[in-house]
């Protein structure tokens, strides 16, 4: 499998100002992640909120340049001092946001919203991309009719199938999935899934799906990216990760999931404490005030994702195999 | 005798372009102590039942119902007077935005002591007592320097805890949970729903919890009702609901659940909920069923006996075997 996207100690810094006579503050929003993907995988990336995940999509899509480390998509690499190709390469990423209602111009008809991409980035004209956004309301399961339409006219689902629309019109490579089915009912969630799947066989789509729903991650991932503070901290394939998750906040994540069993309620690792603020991160392994294997390395020194096999862990008490009971 | 009780409980709205029946014929009995979960999707009418319920619905709202009684007492016949001392006392409400329901013009303090002041006759450091402990029981960190802080100052999980705070501030003997949980992430929803079943088991508390989560129903729920477009169209034990679905709504949604299925495709329910503008005959689930036929298109189904989930189906499913 090629890589189409390798992310190399990658880093977000954002400033914060404290007023007139403090100095800015710098709040690393994602630390040091390096990572692959595959073509025409899907790479989940999970974590609560403030972990980095929307910020790693915001780098994916270049909408902002990494501050540190370098990103190569499809060969071309960015990093903060050299954006690098960014005009070729912004067709060939494209976002799909999480809230629908918030994504598309209330003012725009469905063909505007459609055909603005083709607008910006080639020299068809109206008629060629009137036909273009025809056949991207086919391919996401609208009808023609639909593209004279105002958004409000729209239910949630056939909104995301319209921001699905606008983000494959381009026949991008990468499709960055930002929480695409978590605004959604469970049985529109499911047909959006379904649509996912098809473009993705069809159109040998590459996703990275952001998502705070594991249940989701489980159906869609081919590999799980575990996010926290900003950095990542487990990497594993699909299976392996529901299996046999290995990090303490992965363990803990998955025990907190809801499970549709009622006989399998109660075996739940109850995490104390909240997301620690990422202008302030504790010392050593970011995860330490709230794990329950910490011990004083951990509070200490930082683990780094271990280089072997399919699953990487960043954490001591997996390396040094210290389990709960010890 | 039931804490609540509700039979044939409508509320309709009037709208521009003529009355609409969000909720219809919703009956809930919840007795002391009891967990009572209400699933649907969005517009199915779970929050505007029970804000009805509440008083909480705006003018343009007519809520009627053959029974609502609160312990026994009729709520209907009561004056506003008389309802408002139950309401915010003896039953009170979680809502689903913990950052937008709390004021942010107002210290966390202030707004948890003025459910105190209206409800008890504790002085002023009777009060503050009481604020600083519901703060510790709800696990608030540092609760006498928490209760001068505004809402903006907190996280979200830490709102939802003020909320929940705020809510049992006077004992209430029924807690309704509006999507308690929904706004916040998996670790800390966890959290969340621990403390509120051990509240409810330490207080005998009645609680009635809506939600769109099956997974939080399995877990914390005893029975179950399912609402579709208004409707309840199954009641249930949550320890069978999700081997032994009855109506085919129920079925359909549990298959739709991505932890549930087997393939690459998840079986999904065709069409949206029925909105104000194309309500069907008959059964209002019909369009989107696969196994309705003319019966379902032209006669309301009645309800099933307790051993088949109480469905609102002609043709309930998993029959039991005799």
């Amino acid at each position: 499998m090629r890589a189409i996207v390798t992310a190399n100690n990658v880093s977000q810094i954002y400033e914060m100002r404290r007023g007139l006579f403090h100095k800015a503050l710098g709040l690393k929003a994602v630390k040091d992640a390096s990572f692959v993907v595959g073509e025409g995988e899907t790479l989940a990336i999970v974590g609560e909120s403030g972990c980095g995940k929307s910020t790693l999509a915001r780098m994916l899509t270049m909408i902002e340049t990494p501050a540190e480390g370098a990103l190569t998509i499809d060969g071309v690499t960015i990093t903060g001092d050299n954006p690098g190709d960014m005009k070729k390469l912004r067709s060939t990423v494209q976002i799909v946001f999480q809230n629908p209602y918030g994504a598309l111009n209330p003012r725009q008809k469905v063909g505007a919203i459609i055909e603005e991409p083709l607008k910006i980035n080639t020299r068809l004209s109206a008629a060629e991309r009137r036909q273009k956004a025809e056949t991207a309301l086919a391919e996401v399961g609208l009808r023609p009719e639909h593209y004279g339409r105002y958004p409000h006219m729209f239910s949630g689902g056939q909104r995301q199938r319209i921001a699905i629309a606008r983000a494959i019109i381009l026949e991008p490579k990468i499709l960055v999935l930002d929480e695409p089915v978590s605004a959604l009912d469970v049985s529109i969630q499911a047909q959006i899934l379904n649509l996912l799947a098809d473009l993705q066989e069809r159109l040998g789509l590459t996703y990275i799906f952001i998502s705070h729903d594991l249940s989701v991650v489980k159906h869609v991932a081919t590999r799980v990216m575990v996010m926290y503070l900003g950095r990542p901290v487990e990497i594993a394939p699909v299976a392996a990760l529901y299996a046999d998750p290995r990090h303490p906040y992965t363990r803990a994540l998955l025990s907190a999931t809801p499970a549709t069993d009622p006989a399998a309620k109660g075996r739940r690792i109850r995490l104390t404490g909240e997301l620690p603020s990422p202008i302030n991160p504790p010392a050593g392994c970011s995860f330490n005030p709230r794990c329950p294997l910490a011990d004083d390395r951990c509070r200490a020194e930082r683990p780094e994702l271990s280089d072997d096999g399919p699953t990487r862990v960043a954490c001591f008490a997996v390396e040094e195999g210290r389990s709960a009971a010890a | 005798m039931p804490l609540l009780s509700l039979s044939n409980l409508a509320v309709t709205f009037d709208t521009a372009s003529g009355p609409f029946k969000a909720v219809d014929g919703v009956d809930i009995t919840v007795e002391a102590g009891e967990v009572l979960g209400i699933v649907g999707e969005s517009g199915s009418g779970k929050s505007v039942a029970m804000l009805g319920l509440m008083g909480l619905l705006p003018p343009s709202a007519t809520v009627t119902a053959d029974e609502i009684a609160f312990e026994g007492r009729d709520m209907r016949a009561m004056s506003g007077r008389e309802r408002r001392k139950i309401i915010g006392k003896d039953i009170a409400m979680i809502f689903q935005e913990p950052v937008a329901s709390l004021n942010p013009c107002f210290t966390v303090g202030f707004q948890i002591k003025e459910a105190l002041r209206a409800h008890t006759d504790l002085d002023r450091k009777g009060r503050h007592h009481r604020a600083v402990e519901l703060l510790t029981a709800v696990g608030i960190p540092d609760p006498e320097r928490r209760l001068s802080a505004f809402p903006h100052q907190m996280s979200g999980g830490m709102s939802q805890r003020v909320m929940i705070a705020m809510a049992t501030a006077c004992r209430p003997k029924l807690l309704i949970a509006d999507e308690p949980t929904t706004a916040l992430d998996v670790t800390i929803q966890a959290q969340i729903l621990d403390l509120l079943i051990d509240l409810q088991k330490e207080r005998g508390m009645g609680m009635i919890l809506i939600t769109h989560d099956m997974g939080v129903i399995a877990e914390t729920a005893e029975r179950v009702i399912v609402q579709y477009a208004g409707q309840q169209v199954e009641r249930q034990r949550v320890a069978t609901l999700f081997d032994a679905p009855h109506h085919p709504y129920t079925s359909a949604l549990l298959a739709a659940i991505p932890e549930r299925s087997t393939g690459r495709r998840l079986p999904t329910i065709p069409g949206v909920v029925p909105g104000q503008g194309d309500r069907p005959d008959g059964c209002l689930f019909n369009p989107r069923c696969p196994k309705a036929d003319d019966l379902c298109r032209s006669v309301m189904p009645h309800r099933q006996t307790a051993g088949l989930g109480e469905a609102l189906c002609h043709y309930p499913l998993n029959p039991l075997v005799v």
